[in-house]
């Protein structure tokens, strides 16, 4: 069984729809400006990655709208683009054969914190009856596998920003256990008052208020990184299944995948990424020569990036393979992070033609990795690698590969 | 795949009743029930307000101060869990081979307790929607993301393999332990520390289940309600609590000498694509999940000795699961005991799945099935043998467990003794 991916649909800061994302991505226009969805004036962070063209109301059923929140209905959007954008109609493919399986991260953040805060304020009788689900993790998975009929296994990963691969990779394993056509990816919301706060207690938001300074991944003056929000939702197919229904040559195959974890804070062992990334390559039956770029998981916070350029210069040798960090352009995603960065991997390579960070973009000394800079770099990307983390230690790593010559 | 096969070598239980596998396994076989009235909040105006709530001290536990501070209830459940199943299965951390060992756990509403605690301070009592973030804990964000629960109990095994949480509602409990199982099979993993958590008797949880009429209103005989297939069920009763295995892979397992519980021996997932909250009385697609775990497992109906119901005590669960016994299982539905523990320990949303696998696999160990507490009247449309009252003594070699959860999700998992196939 090959796992190819074969329609793709995106909500993000970048755009809404592949093509919007991608020539945002290639001309280098950053999304990040002052935070829109609420008063964000009292707060240190006021930056983020916000996908200013979404209205729910007109993307969404109406009676949807009011039982989800922000997060679903951006997951709605992204998996009806990516079944129209695969040529799928999901009436006609068996219901047990369709699989549902999408990252999530901080849940229904907006949604929740309007309901607590009528509990606290108004007294619980005023909970409102579809707080019960649109909170938790699983409400996307489910409102999708409901409204496209989709009677197969259903996942949900929440392993922070790392998710996104994991899920992916969920989807695989799905397919091999027998599905045809699973619905995979993620999105995230967590732009209010206290999904922002909650997120500001880790200490790795930028404080900086220079939209075009204060998310550097790997950079010297690297000083965290901002939030943001949308994702991107992926047809993930057994590639016979794609051959027989005549769906053309598909997006990319999912190739490899590993996972690691790291040791705890102070343990004084070594970080785990280079070992996800060397397992994936096993798994895709590659060696790093093969990979033609990779995606970094781009934290912007020193020790995050030292560890992740170690762990790449490592793998692929000083300077060894173009790297790529289009996240500098959206925030920190969470959930829809890696499934943006997946499409973003995928289209890289169907234009051969690698993201680039803008020209003055000053890369760490101490970073052996080749961050593309300048106009985007035009070669043949037959495999791409994306990485990823999750906030207390998730790495995870996925190969994908050109489908056919 | 089919080479390497998956077995549970340790167990810890963190649930309402007692701490520990021990004192779990008294409360389930005396027929006891572990519901009373909610002491965690004041609920006080609340619909329901009774619960299955542990008597939980994480300092006699053995939690740090540091531990205690900086986790939720759900990840300390998680984490004295996680300590007592290697103690179980005779291993320490050290001798787990780190990269071959990964965390799968399960959760429906993550650290939810801590979230809301926190809330009332940032919003000085639901007073400001604009949050004061000066007053955020530092570990606000661990609680905002589920993600943290699968952090802490890996800290706690050491494991720096494929760690995941799970989170598919009220079947993550089953769900967690499934994909730990797989990634086994698969070869990613040689040891998974698996299992589920959850703390969600709090204000916000309880107002969520009241407004749409889910738990039960029987406010004033707590210890009787919870009522699985009876016909004066009035709603779940909430509960809370987390269940922890050491899951490896069998020949590893038997060249170190370890203690088999059970071999998971089938797992599936499907579906109803149906309705967030609602079932369909046939039950037709967890009929279809049992199928194919069946089917996996090469396991016949005849071959299961004891279902461990969903149970979850509203009328349209126990109707739907019924009906799928009855359409995957034929006549055999009609003999094979089932029960439901969710009558004396409630429902704990996410960590109930892996609570029962506990009870399903010391069914199997100690061979008795666990009954239905409050089965007084049977629902003359669930006419099944639900082991009212009293607990049975039987051989058990195979259990079916069973999960239904909001979102549609249906999940079937099967455990087996090793000596099934000799038998």
């Amino acid at each position: 069984m090959t796992a190819v991916i074969t329609g793709l649909g995106v909500v993000a800061p970048t755009g809404i729809g592949i093509e919007e994302h991608w020539s945002s991505v290639l001309a280098g226009d950053t999304a990040i400006k002052p935070i829109s969805r609420f008063d964000a004036s009292s707060y240190p962070v006021r930056l983020a990655g916000e996908v200013r063209e979404f209205d729910a109301a007109e993307r969404v059923p109406s009676l949807l709208v009011p039982q989800t929140d922000h997060w679903t209905h951006m997951g709605f959007l992204t998996a009806e683009m990516a079944l129209a954008d695969a040529r799928i109609d999901p009436a006609e493919v068996p219901e047990y054969d369709m699989a549902v399986v999408t990252a999530a991260s901080s849940g229904g953040t907006e949604f929740g914190q309007r309901e607590i805060q009528k509990l606290w304020s108004k007294g619980s009788r005023t909970v409102g009856a579809y707080q019960s689900i649109a909170w938790f993790y699983a409400a996307s998975t489910g409102q999708i596998s409901i409204r496209h009929g989709m009677r197969g296994p259903c996942g949900v990963i929440a392993n922070e920003q790392a998710g996104g691969l994991d899920a992916v990779a969920q989807a695989r394993r799905m397919l091999r256990n027998g599905a045809k056509v699973v619905v995979s990816g993620g999105t995230d919301a967590s732009l209010c008052p206290y999904g922002l706060t909650a997120q500001l207690s880790t200490g790795l938001l930028s404080r900086d208020s220079d939209p075009a300074r204060a998310f550097r991944p790997f950079s010297e003056d690297a000083c965290g990184y901002l939030p943001g929000e949308g994702g991107s939702k992926l047809i993930v197919e057994d590639a016979e299944h794609a051959a027989s229904r005549g769906a053309g040559t598909p997006y990319g195959e999912v190739a490899g995948y590993a996972a690691t974890f790291d040791p705890p804070p102070g343990s004084g062992r070594p970080p785990t990424l280079r070992g996800a990334i060397e397992n994936a390559l096993a798994d895709a039956g590659i060696t790093p020569a093969d990979v033609d770029v990779v995606f970094a998981d781009a934290m912007g916070e020193a020790g995050a990036d030292r560890d992740e350029a170690e762990a790449i210069s490592a793998v692929f040798g000083p300077e060894g393979v173009p790297v790529a960090a289009p996240k500098v352009l959206t925030g920190r995603m969470y959930a829809g992070g890696a499934p943006l960065d997946i499409v973003t991997a995928l289209l890289t390579i169907r234009d051969g033609v690698v993201p680039a960070l803008p020209e003055d973009w000053e890369i760490h000394p101490g970073y052996r990795i080749d961050l593309v800079r300048g106009a985007p770099r035009r070669m043949p990307v037959r495999t791409a690698l994306v990485l990823a983390r999750g906030y207390g230690g998730f790495n995870a790593a996925l190969v994908l590969r050109a489908c056919g010559t | 795949m089919d080479t390497r096969r998956v077995v549970i070598t340790g167990v810890g239980v963190v649930a309402p009743g007692g701490i520990g596998t021990k004192a779990f396994w008294e409360l389930l076989t005396s027929g006891k029930t572990a519901t009373r009235s909610i002491s965690l909040f004041d609920a006080t105006g609340f619909r329901s307000r009774v619960a299955a709530e542990c008597d939980f001290d994480p300092a006699r536990e053995g939690l740090s101060p540091q531990e205690i501070r900086r986790m939720d209830r759900a990840a300390q459940f998680a984490v004295v869990c996680t300590r007592d199943a290697l103690a179980d299965s005779g291993l320490t951390r050290d001798d787990l081979p780190a990269n071959r060992t990964g965390v799968s756990l399960g959760s429906a509403v993550g650290c939810t307790m801590g979230l809301e605690e926190e809330y009332v301070v940032l919003s000085d009592g639901g007073r400001n929607w604009l949050v004061d973030s000066t007053y955020g804990v530092p570990h606000l964000y661990g609680y905002m993301v589920p993600s943290t629960l699968a952090v802490e109990t890996a800290w706690a095994c050491g494991a720096e393999g494929p760690v995941a949480l799970i989170s598919t509602g009220c079947t993550s409990g089953l769900d967690s332990v499934g994909y730990g199982a797989q990634l086994i099979h698969e070869g990613s993993a040689d040891v998974m520390i698996a299992g589920a958590t959850d703390a969600p008797i709090s204000p916000i949880t309880s107002a969520c289940f009241d407004a749409i009429r889910a738990t039960t209103p029987q406010n004033d005989d707590p210890e009787h309600a919870s009522r699985p297939f009876d016909r004066d069920r009035k709603g779940f009763v909430l509960g809370e609590g987390s269940a922890v295995f050491v899951l490896e892979e069998l020949g590893r397992a038997r060249a170190r000498g370890a203690h088999i519980y059970a071999e998971v021996t089938g797992f599936a997932t499907r579906s109803n694509a149906f309705h967030m909250t609602g079932l369909k009385p046939d039950g037709r697609e967890m009929a279809e999940a049992i199928r194919v775990a069946m089917e996996r497992a090469r396991i016949r109906p005849e071959d299961i000795d004891y279902i461990n119901a969903h149970g979850s005590g509203t009328k349209q669960n126990d109707r739907h699961e019924t009906a799928a016994f009855k359409a995957s299982l034929g006549h055999r539905a009609y003999e094979v005991p089932v029960s439901s523990i969710k009558s004396m320990v409630g429902h704990s949303l996410g960590a109930i799945g892996s609570i029962e696998i506990a009870a399903s696999i010391l069914a199997i160990e100690r061979g008795v099935v666990p009954p239905t507490a409050n089965l007084d009247t049977p629902d003359p449309e669930c006419d099944l043998d639900y082991v009212p009252h009293t607990a049975r003594e039987q051989r058990v070699r195979t259990v079916l467990t069973v999960g239904s959860g909001f979102g549609g999700f249906q999940t079937a998992m099967l455990l087996s003794s090793l000596d099934r196939l000799a038998a």
